[in-house]
């Protein structure tokens, strides 16, 4: 018999019941909620009168909708104070651990899983957000849901779900030095559309995500949503086993409880004789930074390079009239007005290092405003331990405090109509970071660069 | 959930590729707590400009009457949010026809009593070429163009269609199965 993909392993072993001519019943390891995406599913089960089947496999925060300033004062807008408040007391009611505004834990839903080490491989988790893709990084399955779904596991910790096929993606070779895990997955879904990979579930490989941090690994899995997957995921290594020790919920470290997970991790690998759906190759030394251009995150292209032609596609004309973008125009020198670093994408610590490495003993634009929003009070925190936000701040630069802020403009961080920002998050759709905002996405090195000149900028001269 | 069999309905055709859920709902509108009234939003910043005029160009004004949307390749791409769903039911949509669904939004539509139609896109470009009525059939997975006649067959999942013609959810079936979980969480511990 043919040997087994990492995804198939995962899957078969979480399947309670095959769906002989449908889904199957899916068991789910750990859940994460938010405040926008869960109060209807509270109300579901409690129309029911269902209990919360297993409420210690899930983990509440509140990020969508939270403001960015001033975050121990009571929240001005009632709508989103509403449904901040909602969350705290279906937590309490149902059990819940919730990490709040105010708690040191609050964050971002998919900074703070990994953080806290609520993510491990092996494990399925799921969010209603679709960004869960991102928790793949660790080898474990992880997608989105929608709010149905969200009561679905409440009631019987179980999804229903069909299988989805497989994909291969491979990227080998070495990364040119200013390429970033960022322009990797732009790269990836510049050339495979953002359907390129609808119905498949994605399993990165190579030595090109051998090489990345977890960060990089995070941010590659939380896109792979852009290319229409149902998720992504990289096998656990040593990177992902020295990442998760010591962490508050890994398995305690120095005694057997540790030894025998990791035992269980290193089984998680592709069987080598095992056969993909689908497989994609892609040399490395092929991708160079990248910057989207027009209204979805596969009108990606080389920072180098021009905005494409029109091709007569009435879609393509109308990104490129939405963003005022001129095709067969440099994209490199055309004015910023916004510079957006933060999102579950690249909001980590890592990610602000890049940042203030670039930005140190320099000033940002004058015609930018730049936002710097951690992903968590941890990587607030560890900012300022580490004297980061001196830098930023001296470079012009307002850091706020955590949540999604800007990538959906949910709270009062709004892209105002007409003007460009460049964003670290992952969706440019007409109007995403506020009603007629124009988002270029990029990588925390080019959103940097571009924050000191005030036009879209190659970082690669700022890297020594 | 209402069962759903048969509709015959004219068709609000939206000929655009890749429309994203934060086109059917944009995110400053998710604020609500419960799942109703989302249906005033669909499509806000297409329907209306800054200033909360009509866009009198707009499909959604011109033609009021339809309960079956059909769309450009690749209708639901983007955010995973149930709301596009509940936005479009609750504008009073039953189906939508489109050459391809993004995944999410396929099952979150299935989920809430819409229909999710793939057609060919030679199909779909027949039914923008005749803006015809159109007739879906759930339970012979039909679906036909009144004015032409032309007809193709579309794919649902048994269980899924189970679910539609009866009325019945994916709760009460996982429910169903509490021992089998129960004894799933034993043998893994
Ligand atoms: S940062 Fe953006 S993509 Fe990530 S969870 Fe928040 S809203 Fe979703």
């Amino acid at each position: 018999m043919a040997g087994k993909t990492l995804f198939d392993k995962l899957w078969d072993s979480h399947v309670v019941r095959k769906g002989e001519q449908g889904p199957d019943v899916l068991y789910i390891d750990r859940h994460l909620i938010h405040e926008v995406t869960s109060p209807q599913a509270f109300a579901g089960i409690e129309k029911r009168g269902v209990p919360l089947f297993r409420p210690k496999q899930t983990i509440a925060t509140a990020d969508h909708n939270v403001p960015t300033q001033n975050q121990h004062l009571p929240i001005k807008e009632e709508l989103s104070r509403k449904q901040v408040e909602a969350l705290k007391t279906n937590c309490e009611k149902h059990g819940v651990e919730l990490y709040g505004l105010g708690h040191p834990n609050q964050g971002i839903v998919h900074v703070i899983g990994p953080e806290l080490g609520i993510t491990q491989p092996g494990m399925t988790m799921v969010c209603g957000d679709s960004h869960t893709s991102t928790h793949g990084a660790f080898g474990s399955i992880a997608f989105g849901i929608g709010t149905s779904e969200v009561e679905q596991v409440f009631a019987t910790q179980c999804v229903l779900q069909t299988k989805p096929k497989s994909m291969r993606i491979e990227v080998n070779g070495t990364l040119n030095k200013a390429v970033t895990a960022k322009d990797i997955i732009l790269y990836i879904i510049s050339k495979l559309s953002t359907s390129g990979g609808t119905g498949y579930f994605v399993e990165f490989a190579g030595s090109a995500f051998e090489s990345l941090s977890m960060e990089g690994r995070m941010t590659v899995c939380n896109m792979s949503i852009e290319l229409g997957a149902r998720g992504g995921m990289i096998a656990p290594d040593q990177t992902t086993f020295d990442y998760i020790k010591g962490r508050d919920f890994a398995p305690p470290s120095g005694g057997d409880q540790w030894d025998k997970k990791l035992v269980y991790w290193k089984t998680l690998v592709t069987d080598a004789d095992a056969e993909y759906d689908k497989v994609v190759t892609f040399d490395a030394a092929d991708i160079a930074p990248m910057i989207t251009f027009g209204t979805n995150p596969a009108m990606g292209i080389k920072i180098s390079d021009k905005v494409p032609s029109a091709n007569g596609d009435e879609s393509f004309n109308k990104a490129l009239d939405y963003m005022q973008m001129e095709a067969d125009t440099d994209i490199i020198g055309k004015p910023v007005d916004y510079v957006f670093i933060g999102s579950c994408t690249n909001s980590r610590i890592e990610d602000l290092r890049a940042v203030a490495n670039i930005v140190k003993g320099h000033k940002k634009a004058e015609n930018i405003t730049a936002w710097i929003v951690p992903g968590s009070k941890r990587i607030e925190a560890q900012a300022i331990e580490e004297g980061l936000d001196k830098i930023l701040i001296d470079a012009g630069f307002e850091l706020r405090q955590p949540g999604c802020s800007a990538c959906l403009a949910m709270n009062e961080d709004k892209v105002p109509e007409g003007k460009y920002c460049v964003s670290t998050s992952n969706r440019n759709f007409e109007g995403r970071q506020g009603p007629g905002s124009r988002t270029m996405l990029a990588s925390p090195e080019t959103a940097a660069a571009t924050a000191l000149k005030g036009f879209v900028t190659d970082a690669t001269e700022y890297l020594n | 959930m209402e069962k759903f069999t048969k509709i015959s309905s004219p068709i609000i055709p939206l000929p655009l590729e890749n429309v994203d859920t934060d086109q059917i709902i944009p995110a400053r509108f998710l604020k609500s707590t419960s799942r109703d009234g989302f249906g005033e939003n669909l499509f806000r910043d297409w329907r209306f400009d800054k200033e909360g005029n009509t866009n009198t160009d707009f499909v959604l004004n011109k033609i009021t009457e339809g309960e079956i949307l059909v769309a450009g390749k690749n209708f639901g791409c983007g955010s995973s949010r149930e709301h596009a769903a509940w936005a479009l039911t609750d504008y009073g949509f039953k189906v939508v026809v489109s050459s391809f669904f993004a995944d999410i939004f396929k099952g979150n539509a299935l989920n809430n009593g819409l229909l999710p139609v793939q057609v060919s896109e030679a199909f779909l470009q027949a039914i923008f070429d005749s803006s015809s009525e159109l007739e879906v059939d759930l339970e012979k997975q039909v679906i036909r163009i009144k004015d032409t006649g032309a007809e193709e067959s579309f794919d649902i999942s048994a269980y899924k269609k189970h679910c539609l013609v009866n009325g019945l959810d994916d709760i009460d079936f996982l429910l169903s199965n509490k021992e089998e979980i129960e004894k799933f969480e034993l043998n893994r511990n």
